[in-house]
Parts: structure tokens; C-alpha cells; sequence
């Protein structure tokens, strides 16, 4: 009986760790839908309809809820991960589109490209508790690991504005090359990397000294210099490899986070905008918004090994274990 | 390495000079100048004639500086000066731009616009001038009757020919019926499309004037299909700037064939039906402002206050010649909305740019056309470049190359990025003493 029951038991843990497969979640920009994905099996198990326009997306720190930016519905919505129904609304600001988790997982910073502002909203109180002006058209956001910074960078402004998380107030502000786009920390917030979308290079900047020690250009032989225009950038949390997705060129740059070489582009999909890692980072996964799909790369072998078909305009990405 | 300790070394003094003026804030004047229009003959009622186009372009852009500015310690001020139709530009411009404002923005035709940077007021004056060109497409004031003191913004109409020739080249379109019409602007535009067709071995099966009378409300129907018979070609192309008789040719030619050139397919700078790399904010930003679509003035006027904005943020300086070296130079990128980083050619200041092809609803093409090559960027496949300039040669004292070009030509690399560094410091300084 005893043995039954050991045996009933072992069986249920192994139930347990199949249902607990990964999920890969991607907002189709134009299907105003959210795509849920077996990245294992490579199959599309689901879409699910949002609302306007979605286009970022975040996990919440115990991966129970999904943040979306509906753009055209003007707010952030909050997504049960489990049944996929909306539990609530974020008082975005206008148009939402890119936003920034911090790490405790209580304050939402959004870019609101239109108006030339960063958002901050109180997650547990559903209230706005901050406006910041930035530059024009802030986009890519991003907050420091180790929560001290939130930085906004302004396309038209071409700065990288460091915004300290205890007075939401600019402390200083960083000329980078044109068109600033995505930013991302390195895991132990001593980097910060950002792409720029008209120089076509990607900028390291000291996060101590706030100033770029390393500019790459993402130069690829045989495509032409104006469809090199990174978005996307990604670091793993060993900081062995970057990853900067490289837009119309559709490729992904694969990069020496130690030396700052470039050691080689993956062809992905048409148009690669945004990236995420899988949780245990041994995938990586580009949303192709040209092509409809999103692109599996196997990170021990830098090799694409997958493409799945999503929906229309797959925009932001994320993965949950 | 070198190029590291070079960047390393210019925001070390970006640095310096930001702490040293955190408390004052540096003044840029801009002034806006542009002349009041009789309203011209149009063909139809369907779009508005609009006065003052440009005007919004420029305003946004001084918003936009300013936002900037705010961070930099720096203002932008923009003054506008409308001169009445039957003025004498010249007085209206010794009289109120005699003062320290010498970045101006001109919203003028080529014949006022070069009375004023010929001026001994605008050239030799203390507070020498530079011109933005925000509106004109002319050709000769890129060549023989170039300024040194002027920057065009808007493409040439050689640019503009040559990007239509660069597509139908792709299309295998290579037979044009050209029709011109009898204003002069419209005999310069037909000269830079044969121009294209040379230079792209396209060839001109025929040429004609449109001469019937410009009611071609009657017209349209009897006369252009008997005015376009018994020729065999593959696109039409119209010259007709104003637009007085160009939109009556398609669905009337005697064969099926496609219009290019000012109506049908044109190319610009900017249409409404241009929505990548960012442009969608761009658009709706200005309809919000101005309460209609941008127009190529507004894209202009735009780009220039936002040429002077970048260049004076990256320079920390408002003095002209700090500023004009930077534009011209090699570390100058404007993002136009167009995907290409723009700068200026620095053999005749005109700004380099892709080229839209659009239909009226549509943008079918962006020039340059990929597969049309060049040793320095593929944007200089467009218009005049270097060796085929008049710009140089004719003129003088047309020298638009900062002086720290030069200088590299005759130096080993090493050497001529110090000196670059050197003439950086010196205008620094130069702006210090000034202030």
C-alpha cells in the first residue's frame, strides 16, 4: 500500500513537470491577439484575442500575470497567465508601447512616445504615481537589475536619459547615435547596451561612468547599410553572449559579451524586431514581424533550429517556465 | 582603439564644457523668413491652397529642439518674418536681420533666395549668415549659382529625375514621351529628366509641349488622346510643376500606359503615404499641430531647425561657423524618417536623402533603388555628385569644405583624427571667447 502510494506519488510529480513545460507568449500587432506557444514541440497551441493593437509585453515576477500594451486601447492590461482572461487595466497614458518591469515587480515605467513622457504606475494600486519628461519619442526602457536605474531612450533626441527609481528624476543624460531604440542591462547592471536604429551600430555604455566605452557596427556583408537597423538586444545572465536582432536584415548578431566581437548573424525571419530568452536560457526567441512567425535558436549551438507561423505581425515576446 | 580614445575624448570635453555652462543657458536664434503668395492657378478645388507651408515644419522642429534642449542647457528661438507680397525682400531682410541672428531658414523662391545669400550683409557682415534652403528644388543653385553660405534641404529636381530613372530602369520602362509645359520652372524639370535619361541609358522617344489652352476641363478628353497618338513608348513623363494639365493624361493617353514625373508617379521628399521608419509618428504629430498632412516645405523646414538643433547639441555651441562645420562633416547624422541617416553633400550643400516614389495613395518605391551602386553611400546615385558638380569650379570662394577636411587630405591618419580633435577644441573655444 505504501508502495502504491510512493508510486502514486512519483507519478503525479512527473505529471507535475510535464504540465509545467514551457510557454512562449507573442503579441500579433495586427490580429489583436496573443499568441501561446509550445516552444518544445514548436507548435501553436492557442491565440487568444487582447485587444487594440498589442504590442509589449512583460511577465510579472511569479509569472502569474502577462502586462500587454493594447496601444490603440490606451492601456496596459493585466493577463492571468493560467486562463488568459484580462483581471485588470493600467492607467498607461496615451498610446503604450514598450514599458519596464522593475524587479520587485510593483512599478510599471512606460514610454509614451506621442507626448515626450515616462509613465510610472503603482502595480498593486492601479494608480499613475509619476510623469517624467524625456526627449522626443521615447521608446526603449529598461530598469537596472539591482533597481537603481530606469532608463529612457529618445529616438528623436538621441539620448539615453538615466532616471534614478527613488525620485523618478533625470540625473543625467547621454548623447548616443541616432535613433536610440531598445536598451537592455547586463544581469549585473554594470553594462547598459542599446542599439540605434539609423547608425545601424550598438553602443555599450558604463553604467558607473554613463558613457559609452564600445560602439559595433553591425556591418553584413552582401546587405545593403540602410536595412541594418538593429531594435532588439538581449545579454545572457553570464554575460558570455549578446544578441541583437537586426531588423530588415533579418538576421540576429551574435556577440562576444566579453571581447565585444561579433562572432556571427543567424538568419531568422523577415523584419526581427524583439528577442526574449527561454528561462533557462538555452533558447532564444526573435518575433519576425514581416514573416508572420517567430524563430527558435538553439543558443548552445548558435543555430536556428525553428520557425513557427503566429499570426499577423508578431511583436513582443516573452517566456514563462 | 584610436577611434575609442577619439570618442572617449570628445565626451570627456562634451562633459567639461556641460559642467561648465550647467547654470547658463546658450541661446541659438533661428529666424524663419518667406514671402506672402498670391494664390496661383489650380487645376482643381479638390486641396486647398495652403499659405504658409513650411511654417508648422519649423515650429515642430523648434519644439523638438527645445525638449532637447532642456537637457543640454540650451534654447532655440525662432523668429518669423513674413514679408508682404509687393516688399522688397532685400530691405526687409537689412532691416531685421541686420543682428546676431545668422542661422536663417528661407521659405523663398531661387531668384530671392540668391539676392539675399549674395548679400555683402549676409557674407561679410559680423554676423555672417547661413542659409537653410527649406523649399527649393533648383538645380542651378546647387551648381553654377552655388552659395557657400546656403544649404538645400529638399532634393534637386536632378535628384528627383534621377530616382524615377533609377526605377523604371528596374522596371525595364526605358521609353519616355516627354511633355513639357511653358512655364520656365517646368522647362527645368524636363531638363533634369533628360538629364536622368543619359545618364541611365533611357532613351526619349519623343518630346512635345503642351501648348492647348489650361481649361482642360473641355479638353482633357478630345485633345490627349490625339495629342499622346501614334507614339510608342512605355511611361509618359510630365513636366507641369504647377499642375495645370498634368492630371488630365492618365486613363486618357491614346495607349495604355503609366504617367511618372510631376503627376502619377512622382518622386519627393515626403507624401502622406509614407509610413516606415518612424514616419507614422512624424505624420501624425504635425496633423495634430497643423491640422493637415505634412507637405515637402513643412519636411524643409523641419529638417533644417532640426539640422541646427543636432549639430548645436553635439557641438554645445551656438557660433555659425562651429555649427556649419559640423553639418558638413563626417560625424553629422540626421534621422529624417526615411531609414538612411542624412547628411550634407559637402561639394554643394545640398542634403543627401532617399527619394519617395509615390502614388497618390501608395508609396510604391524609395530611391535609391537597390542594386544601384556607389564607391561612397548609394544615396549619392541621386543628383549631382562630386565630379559632376559646377559648384567648385565656377564660383571662387565657394569653398563649403570645413577647413578640417583639408587638412586630413594631407595628413597620416593618425595625424589628421588629432587635428580633428585640435579644430574641435579650437571652435570650443572660439564659442567660449564669443559668448
Amino acid at each position: 500500500m505504501k508502495q502504491v502510494i510512493l508510486g502514486a506519488g512519483l507519478i503525479t510529480a512527473m505529471l507535475g513537470s510535464i504540465v509545467q513545460a514551457e510557454t512562449v507568449f507573442v503579441t500579433l500587432e495586427k490580429d489583436n491577439a496573443l499568441a501561446v506557444i509550445d516552444p518544445i514541440a514548436g507548435k501553436l497551441l492557442k491565440t487568444v484575442e487582447i485587444g487594440q493593437r498589442p504590442r509589449g509585453l512583460t511577465l510579472s515576477p511569479d509569472n502569474k500575470y502577462l502586462y500587454v500594451a493594447t496601444s490603440d486601447d490606451n492601456t496596459v492590461k493585466i493577463i492571468d497567465t493560467e486562463t488568459y482572461e484580462e483581471v485588470g487595466r493600467l492607467p498607461s497614458g496615451e498610446d503604450p508601447e514598450t514599458f519596464a518591469l522593475n524587479p520587485a515587480g510593483d512599478r510599471l515605467y512606460v514610454s509614451n512616445e506621442d507626448d515626450n513622457l515616462v509613465t510610472v504606475i503603482d502595480i498593486p494600486n492601479k494608480k499613475e504615481i509619476a510623469q517624467i519628461k524625456v526627449g522626443v519619442e521615447p521608446e526603449g526602457i529598461a530598469v537596472s537589475p539591482d533597481n537603481q536605474w530606469v532608463i529612457s531612450a529618445s529616438e528623436t533626441t538621441n539620448m539615453i536619459h538615466w532616471i534614478d527609481t527613488k525620485t523618478n528624476a533625470i540625473v543625467e543624460n547621454t548623447l548616443v547615435d541616432p535613433r536610440p531604440r531598445a536598451a537592455s542591462f547586463t544581469a549585473d547592471s554594470t553594462q547598459l547596451w542599446a542599439t540605434s536604429e539609423i547608425a545601424g551600430t550598438l553602443m555599450i555604455l558604463d553604467v558607473k561612468t554613463r558613457q559609452i566605452i564600445k560602439k559595433i557596427r553591425l556591418d553584413i556583408q552582401g546587405v545593403s547599410a540602410d536595412k541594418i537597423q538593429p531594435v532588439g538586444v538581449v545579454i545572457d545572465n553570464e554575460r558570455r553572449w549578446g544578441y541583437v536582432a537586426i531588423g530588415p536584415a533579418n538576421r540576429v548578431a551574435v556577440i562576444n559579451a566579453q571581447t565585444f566581437e561579433i562572432e556571427k548573424f543567424l538568419l531568422v525571419g523577415q523584419r526581427v524586431w524583439n528577442l526574449a530568452f527561454s528561462p533557462d536560457q538555452k533558447r532564444l526567441y526573435t518575433t519576425n514581424g514581416r514573416s508572420n512567425d517567430i524563430s527558435i535558436i538553439d543558443l548552445e549551438n548558435h543555430k536556428v533550429t525553428k520557425s513557427v507561423a503566429v499570426g499577423r505581425f508578431p511583436w513582443g515576446v516573452v517566456s514563462k517556465p | 582603439m584610436d577611434r575609442l580614445l577619439r570618442i572617449m575624448a570628445g565626451f570627456f570635453l562634451l562633459f567639461l564644457i556641460q559642467k561648465s555652462f550647467a547654470a547658463e543657458t546658450q541661446i541659438i536664434k533661428i529666424a524663419y523668413i518667406t514671402q506672402e503668395q498670391k494664390i496661383p492657378a489650380a487645376l482643381s478645388n479638390l486641396d486647398a491652397f495652403v499659405q504658409h507651408k513650411g511654417m508648422t515644419g519649423a515650429e515642430m522642429a523648434i519644439a523638438e529642439n527645445n525638449i532637447t534642449g532642456q537637457f543640454t542647457g540650451q534654447k532655440f528661438e525662432l523668429r518669423k518674418i513674413i514679408v508682404p507680397v509687393a516688399a522688397d525682400i532685400v530691405q526687409v531682410f537689412n532691416q531685421q536681420l541686420s543682428d546676431d541672428t545668422v542661422f536663417i531658414i528661407s521659405n523663398l523662391p531661387a531668384e530671392q533666395l540668391k539676392q539675399l545669400t549674395d548679400l555683402d550683409s549676409a557674407r561679410i557682415s559680423i554676423s555672417e549668415k547661413l542659409f537653410f534652403d527649406a523649399t527649393t528644388i533648383d538645380d542651378s543653385l546647387r551648381n553654377e549659382q552655388c552659395a557657400k553660405n546656403t544649404l538645400h534641404m529638399l532634393p534637386s529636381r536632378a535628384m528627383r529625375a534621377d530616382a524615377l530613372a533609377q526605377y523604371m530602369m528596374k522596371k525595364r520602362w526605358n521609353k519616355w514621351f516627354l511633355v513639357t509645359g511653358m512655364t520656365e520652372a517646368d522647362q527645368h524639370y524636363s531638363m533634369a529628366i533628360k538629364r536622368a535619361a543619359k545618364r541611365f541609358g533611357i532613351k526619349i522617344v519623343e518630346e512635345k509641349q503642351w501648348t492647348h489652352t489650361y481649361d482642360a476641363r473641355r479638353t482633357a478628353q478630345s485633345d490627349v488622346p490625339v495629342f499622346t497618338q501614334g507614339i510608342d513608348y512605355d511611361v509618359l513623363v510630365l513636366a507641369d510643376e504647377q499642375g495645370l494639365f498634368g492630371e488630365y493624361f492618365d486613363y486618357r493617353t491614346w495607349i495604355p500606359r503609366p504617367v511618372i514625373g510631376t503627376q502619377g508617379l512622382v518622386p519627393t521628399s515626403w507624401h502622406r503615404a509614407h509610413e516606415q521608419w518612424g514616419a507614422v509618428q512624424i505624420q501624425n504629430r504635425f496633423k495634430v499641430q497643423a491640422g493637415r498632412w505634412m507637405e515637402e516645405e513643412d519636411y524643409g523646414a523641419y529638417l533644417a531647425v532640426r539640422s541646427i538643433g543636432e549639430a548645436a547639441v553635439r557641438t554645445q555651441s551656438n557660433q555659425m561657423q562651429t555649427i556649419k562645420n559640423y553639418l558638413l562633416g563626417d560625424e553629422f547624422a540626421l534621422q529624417g524618417y526615411k531609414g538612411n541617416p542624412l547628411s550634407f553633400r559637402s561639394w554643394n550643400g545640398q542634403l543627401r536623402q532617399p527619394v519617395l516614389l509615390a502614388a497618390a495613395r501608395s508609396l510604391v518605391a524609395v530611391a535609391p533603388i537597390e542594386g544601384f551602386l556607389h564607391p561612397k553611400t548609394e544615396l549619392d546615385t541621386l543628383g549631382f555628385d562630386q565630379s559632376e558638380s559646377t559648384c567648385m569650379k565656377t564660383s571662387t570662394d565657394n569653398n563649403l569644405i570645413p577647413p578640417v577636411t583639408t587638412v586630413e587630405e594631407n595628413t597620416s591618419e593618425g595625424g589628421s583624427k588629432f587635428q580633428k580633435l585640435k579644430q574641435l577644441i579650437i571652435n570650443k573655444f572660439q564659442s567660449f571667447e564669443w559668448k
